[in-house]
């Protein structure tokens, strides 16, 4: 495999009293989609400020492109694209003047890419950026931060404060530019549904480190939640491969990784097994923050080697 | 050819593009030579990841239900397709266990379960069914 876009290695961040990131760890692949998810304030933005050097970290140390994020020179920043929260944007200027400004300021920025990409998105040159929506200025933005051809784009909660279509449209920009080029994206978001979608890879942060690091496909095949009511006398399972089991009314809520058909059939054996099911992103979202702790499916490595079945 | 996906299905996405496909083909709504949609069209329409189509239609190129023409796009091949039968015999199953669950709370022994199946069985003509499919 080739060496990673992105490689955090044991991140910590403080502000005054407050540990935001203690020992964040995780690598982005080339051509890889990573949902970087988390609650409000899990450090989510701390991470992706420290990743492009606007924030030095008190600890470990953030690779792009294999150079040290605060030291990025003009080369590794031309292989990078940007997309804040906020879509800071010059609001006195029209479409076309963002278009061109970018174009003057990055090397490598296609312009007729940039062009046929905003036609597909509806935007006209000679729209005032001012005069945009909300959804409208965040497609200008990942359109602009993509024409400059960057290997890595990162993104910090892209759809934030957009509505159902305006997300979609930002999800059509994306997926074009994604269809176009295959470069890298780190994003983080709110929305697990649109990150069910299109990422290939989720890290959950939580209390400052990664309680969930792995593919969605993984997820979906490995791990299974279920409910689980005993018959009197049985005890719920224990071992490697239950990741949690929880008391319910009646019964227990498992969650299991890697469950052998032995264990499956033990269970049906001695209790009710119901809606065994790989979990959604939600819900393991939900396990995970909702303070069950951390440690939950960090080790998930292994049997991902080589990819698919 | 309708494809859907349900990004929250316990399913991966690629699996869910290559059975929508497998089962467009089994079903016959979907004929021979019939040109797929490309990669981007199809993540724009599913709105999901490109990487996602691309990866269904390598597995599908693999097993045969369609055919890369360099330039043109993918298209469905002529061979007949009988690889939704797995997950066809997996719904009859589903359906079996319910009416066994059923059954049982009826307060029912195997036997009488049989019997009913094989009632119904009668009922319905299957090879005539066959023949004018």
């Amino acid at each position: 495999m080739s060496s990673p876009v992105v490689t955090f290695a044991g991140v910590t961040r403080w502000f005054g009293p407050q540990v935001v990131l203690r020992g964040l760890s995780f690598q982005v692949q080339p051509g890889q989609v990573y949902a970087l998810l988390g609650r409000n304030g899990a450090g989510k933005t701390t991470a992706l400020r420290i990743l492009l050097g606007f924030l030095s970290p008190h600890a470990g140390r953030v690779a792009v492109f294999g150079a040290d994020s605060q030291a990025l020179g003009v080369a590794e920043r031309a292989r990078l694209g940007w997309v804040g929260e906020e879509h800071r944007l010059y609001r006195t200027m029209m479409v076309g003047d963002a278009v061109a400004f970018e174009a003057g300021t990055r090397p490598g920025f296609r312009r007729a890419f940039a062009e046929r990409a905003l036609q597909r998105c509806g935007l006209r040159t000679g729209q005032w950026i001012a005069r945009l929506s909300r959804g409208q200025r965040a497609q200008l933005c990942v359109v602009l931060a993509v024409a400059g051809n960057p290997e890595l784009l990162v993104c910090d909660d892209p759809a934030l404060g957009l509505d159902v279509v305006m997300r979609r449209e930002l999800l059509d920009a994306l997926i074009d530019l994604l269809a176009d080029t295959g470069c890298a994206v780190l994003f983080s978001s709110h929305f697990l549904t649109d990150v069910e979608r299109i990422a290939d890879r989720v890290g959950i942060l939580h209390e400052g480190t990664l309680a969930v690091d792995a593919t969605l496909d993984d997820v979906k095949r490995r791990v299974l939640r279920c409910l689980w009511a005993p018959r009197a006398g049985a005890e719920a399972p224990t071992g490697p491969n239950v990741l949690r089991a929880a008391a319910r009314r009646g019964g227990h809520e498992l969650t299991l990784l890697d469950a052998p058909q032995q264990l499956l059939a033990t269970l049906r054996a001695t209790g009710d097994l119901l809606a065994a099911a790989p979990p959604t992103l939600e819900e393991l979202f939900l396990d995970v923050t909702g303070g069950q702790g951390p440690g939950l499916l960090r080790d998930m490595e292994p049997a991902v080697a080589g990819g698919e079945r | 050819m309708l494809i859907r996906i349900d990004p929250q299905s316990a399913e991966p996405l690629f699996e869910q593009v290559v059975f929508a496909v497998k089962s467009a083909v089994a079903k016959g709504t979907a004929a021979a030579g019939e040109r797929l949609p490309s990669v981007r069209e199809l993540a724009r329409e599913l709105a999901i990841n490109p990487n996602t189509v691309v990866r269904a239609y390598e597995v599908l190129e693999r097993d045969g239900v369609i055919v890369r023409r360099q330039g043109a796009g993918c298209f469905l091949s002529d061979r007949g397709s009988d690889l939704a039968q797995g997950e066809k015999k997996k719904q009859l199953v589903d359906l079996m266990r319910r009416a066994a669950t059923e059954a049982f709370h009826l307060g029912f022994q195997p036997d009488d379960v049989k019997k009913a199946l094989a009632q119904c069985l009668d009922e319905v003509h299957f090879e005539t069914k066959r023949r004018q499919a």
